[in-house]
């Protein structure tokens, strides 16, 4: 439950060492908030070191709000939101954007979408012009969308495809979730995508896109009764809709470990451990998520912790290792634990080390030093999260659309240093237990073409 | 993935000049001290009291560009072996000692630089416990040979596992043929021979050449005093090897004699995309118009033509793009792309009569007046955070751009006239003499593409 969604979990299989993000932001007494009559969240918390405003709409609608067979949906419909509005043709809205000194993009998660974009604060009026525009005009043209729909199921291929480590973490979830969306990737299945229809992504922006399903974050050098008045403005006049109701579906309790093999062209074995657990649902009465939280950095949050430490350098069973507890979200929990075996070493000896280090924290549990480090190392975080302006509206509107509230950041920070050796312990043995386990292995094939590269056949070396 | 990022090619592609970019309005706004320690490092300088944070760097020539091809990879593991044992500490008292004061330790590494990069909290204690780490580091790093063999078999292990992806060999290939032998063309990582000949007396005798104090630049940004700064600075470079006089220089890098296309077959599902050929010097005077003529042609993200023709009209990549890289001597110019396999000679061929196009026709009035009012208007935001400008601060001087610098930028960009850009582009881009790579590619539909 790091600061920071977990954007590739991969990543930390080649990046065991990862300094802890931070657990909390700056104090909250600096932002302020409004509710229009139409239901819009707007927060604006106010840095004045630069003359710069970052302006994010959030949408609290990702994969995890898409049915059966129109996975991908929620990005592909972001990735929509640039094509236009009768006011505001196909491409204008980027123009717009970079002739104001701008830059803007767009994300989308399992639990939410998000627009922004950077720019000097005089030019915060364009930015809630357009943002507002589309959020209500979108054109959805069937030329537009046949050419983007090509542009995403090429950001698949790039993304996932031809990378074994995405493959394995995709497959991973697939298996280790029964019900519940989260199983589903956020791109979203290629055939899905291939049979992925204008209408289709139409009705879930007419469904989801309205100010009562949104949130408009700004973090800068503004005024926030400015800002308000802004968002009355362009905002304002955009009616509620009623929302579909969400349907929980709840994953049923897992009746026993569960495996899968993922045979890809790569050079080395892989391992990724998933265990189900808890998420933070009640940030003020529970302490679970939290030692889950520490549990993750005493294992991994510095190169002297306990899986660089011990797996990588003392016995040498990995090239690399790392954990990592995904414990904020709409969805189910998961402690992942992930390693690549040192050359010689197969994936079932880096399986039984990743093991060990578990068993080692339940019979013998962990020391007070390597808490306070870790306390350490999240009150610093916390300190320089705040030297990102983008950082600290991404961190707000994080934490709002997955069902908590900004101002849970500083409890975060204070819960983090409640937590007792002994916790960390409990939560170790109460939940990474194979009951609640899936194992993914990474199996390495060969290049199936002939040699990587081919020596230049005569002919081909030439001017054009 | 718990997000998915649309990265427009922009943010990557325009690093290396929104760094210098950065350094233009620092230099109206911040005030930048610059001095020389009594051990002959350039020092830079900014006091920004607003956040209880330090951010200092020491950075020298000891990038992948001192490598030679017999011994690829020195010059990273050098930089990466450093904080695996030094001055007394062992790797894992090192990295306790940042993690309890809660400071984060990162490694510059390019083909230019090699260095290391500390944020801490600028509390005296917990500062001085991390710049002590820091200088130890710096200075007297022990690469004892077992931490070494180890390490050698998990880069080797990466190098293997890098090899066989289509965006390692596309790049590995493409520098190969546009730098030819010079150093340029090696991989910075190393490869694998190499590297699994390296021994420790080479990263010892690599560290003493290359970090030494006369060679260093010290960026120092954040919550100090000027006082405080000149002695960290002192105390950061006092230790470091005292070796040197002349600054370590690359050779030029010299021009394609010729256009090169080559083939590389891979089972990947789309095929990845190199053009490009030697670029420019990050002193060249053509800088300021290449830079803005590159915005318009492809490092503008969604506003600029190569998206534009490959990616909005045709829906051929996710990401395709154009890119000086400027460095101490000519660095690439590239465009790149990824799309699926069968369609590579298509995308190929777009591209191709994109840059053809812009050269042969220059970009349009409106399109420079657009590229200035992103450039300009966007300064701020390159200098909105304690990072950005000790990122900017520890550019100016290696590079040794002037401290004045803003003004100038500022006024060279906006001197720039569509016909500067149509004719520099003719001058500095040849397009009958470019490198082409294709990695993954369906033969017959590139073989159309390369006639």
């Amino acid at each position: 439950m790091t600061a920071l969604p977990k954007i590739l979990i991969a990543l930390l299989l080649i990046c065991a060492g990862l300094p802890v993000a931070s657990a909390a932001n700056a104090p909250a007494d600096d932002v302020a908030v409004k509710e229009l009559a139409n239901g819009l969240r707007v927060i604006v918390k106010t840095d004045r070191r630069a003359p710069v405003a970052v302006n994010m709409v959030w949408y609290r609608i990702g994969s995890v709000d898409e049915q059966g067979g129109i996975t991908g949906v929620a990005h592909v419909l972001e990735h929509m939101m640039f094509k236009g509005t009768k006011a505001v043709p196909a491409g204008e809205f980027s123009r717009l954007i970079a002739a104001a000194g701008g830059r803007d993009n767009a994300f989308t998660s399992r639990d939410y979408t998000g627009y922004f974009q950077t720019l000097h604060k005089s030019a915060l009026p364009l930015s809630f012009r357009l943002e507002a525009d589309r959020m209500a005009n979108l054109v959805l043209s069937p030329e537009e969308f046949a050419k983007e729909i090509k542009v995403v199921m090429e950001e698949r291929r790039w993304r996932t495809d031809d990378r074994p480590q995405s493959v394995m973490y995709e497959r991973l979830l697939a298996t280790a979730l029964t019900a519940h969306p989260y199983r589903n990737p956020v791109i979203g299945w290629m055939n899905d995508l291939e049979n992925l229809t204008i209408g289709d992504t139409r009705r879930f922006y007419e469904q989801w896109y309205s100010p009562n399903n949104a949130i408009v974050v700004v973090v800068g050098d503004v005024v926030p009764a400015e800002v308000f008045a802004l968002a009355e403005q362009h905002f304002g006049p955009i009616p509620s809709k009623a929302l579909p109701s969400r349907k929980p579906q709840d994953e049923p309790p897992q009746l026993g470990l569960k495996r899968l093999t993922v045979k890809v062209p790569a050079e080395q074995a892989q391992v990724l451990m998933a265990y189900r657990t808890p998420r933070l649902t009640k940030p003020k009465e529970e302490w679970e998520p939290y030692a889950l939280d520490v549990l993750e950095s005493v294992l991994s949050g510095n190169a002297a912790a306990r899986l660089p430490q011990r797996l990588v350098k003392t016995e040498r069973l990995a090239a690399a290792a790392g954990a990592s507890y995904e414990g904020v979200g709409r969805g189910p929990g998961f402690f992942y634990l992930s390693g690549t075996p040192a050359q010689g070493k197969s994936a079932a000896e880096m399986e039984q080390g990743l093991r060990r280090e578990v068993q080692r924290v339940i019979e013998e549990g962990v020391t007070q030093q390597e808490l306070e480090r870790v306390k350490a190392q999240a009150i610093a975080g916390q300190v320089y999260q705040r030297d990102s302006m983008f950082f600290q509206a991404r961190q707000i509107g994080w934490l709002e659309t997955v069902g908590l509230s900004y101002r849970d950041d500083n409890l975060f920070i204070e819960k983090l240093q409640q937590v007792t050796p002994e916790q960390v312990r409990e939560v170790a043995r109460k939940y990474l237990v194979d009951d609640g386990l899936t194992v993914a292995y990474l199996d390495p094939q060969p290049l199936n073409a002939a040699p990587a590269r081919t020596a230049p056949p005569a002919g081909v070396r030439h001017g054009n | 993935m718990a997000t998915e990022m649309k990265m427009k090619p922009m943010i990557r592609t325009l690093c290396a000049f929104a760094l210098l970019a950065v350094a233009q309005l620092a230099h109206a706004i911040l005030p930048i001290e610059h001095w020389r320690t009594s051990s002959g490092a350039k020092v830079y300088f900014v006091e920004n009291r607003g956040l209880p944070i330090l951010d200092v760097s020491v950075e020298v020539p000891a990038g992948s560009a001192f490598d030679t091809p017999e011994k690829s990879g020195l010059a990273a593991m050098t930089n990466g072996l450093m904080r695996l044992g030094a001055a007394g500490m062992n790797e894992d008292e090192i990295a306790r000692a940042l993690a309890d004061v809660g400071a984060q330790m990162s490694n510059r590494f390019d083909s230019d630089r090699g260095g290391l990069i500390l944020r801490t909290l600028s509390d005296p204690k917990r500062r001085n416990q991390a710049l002590a780490v820091m200088a130890g580091v710096l200075s007297a790093p022990e690469f004892s040979a077992p931490v070494i063999e180890r390490e050698k078999t998990r880069y080797i292990s990466a190098l293997k596992e890098a090899d066989l992806t289509p965006d390692t060999q596309a790049s590995r290939e493409f520098n190969r043929l546009v730098f030819g032998k010079h150093p340029y063309s090696l991989r910075s990582s190393g490869e694998v021979d190499a590297v699994s000949r390296l021994h420790s007396d080479d990263l010892k005798v690599f560290h003493r050449r290359h970090y030494a104090a006369a060679q260093a630049v010290v960026a120092i940004m954040g919550d100090v005093t000027r006082k405080e700064a000149e002695a960290i600075a002192e105390q950061l470079t006092r230790a470091l090897p005292q070796s040197g006089g002349q600054r370590l220089s690359i050779p030029e890098v010299q021009s394609l004699p010729a256009a090169v296309t080559r083939m590389v077959e891979h089972p990947a599902s789309q095929s990845h995309i190199m053009i490009g050929a030697p670029g420019i010097r990050r002193d060249d005077p053509d800088f300021f118009t290449l830079f803005l003529g590159n915005y318009i042609l492809g490092g503008g993200g969604f506003v600029s033509r190569i998206t534009e023709e490959v990616r909005q009209k045709r829906g051929l990549a996710y990401s395709a793009y154009s890119n000086f890289l400027p460095l101490l001597a000519r660095g690439p110019f590239v465009i790149g792309m990824q799309t699926r396999r069968d369609q590579a000679g298509q995308a190929l061929a777009v591209v191709r009569s994109t840059l053809r196009e812009f050269i042969d026709k220059g970009p349009t009035p409106e399109e420079v007046v657009a590229a200035k009012q992103n450039i300009v208007g966007g300064f701020p935001m390159r200098i909105d955070s304690n990072r950005k400008i000790h990122d900017f601060l520890a550019l100016i001087g290696f590079y040794d751009l002037p401290v004045d610098y803003l003004e100038t930028f500022v006024a060279n960009i906006e001197r720039v006239t569509a016909a500067d850009i149509k004719a520099t582009f003719a001058r500095r881009v040849d397009p009958d003499r470019l490198v082409t790579v294709v990695v993954g590619a369906d033969r017959n539909q590139t073989a159309a593409a390369t006639r």
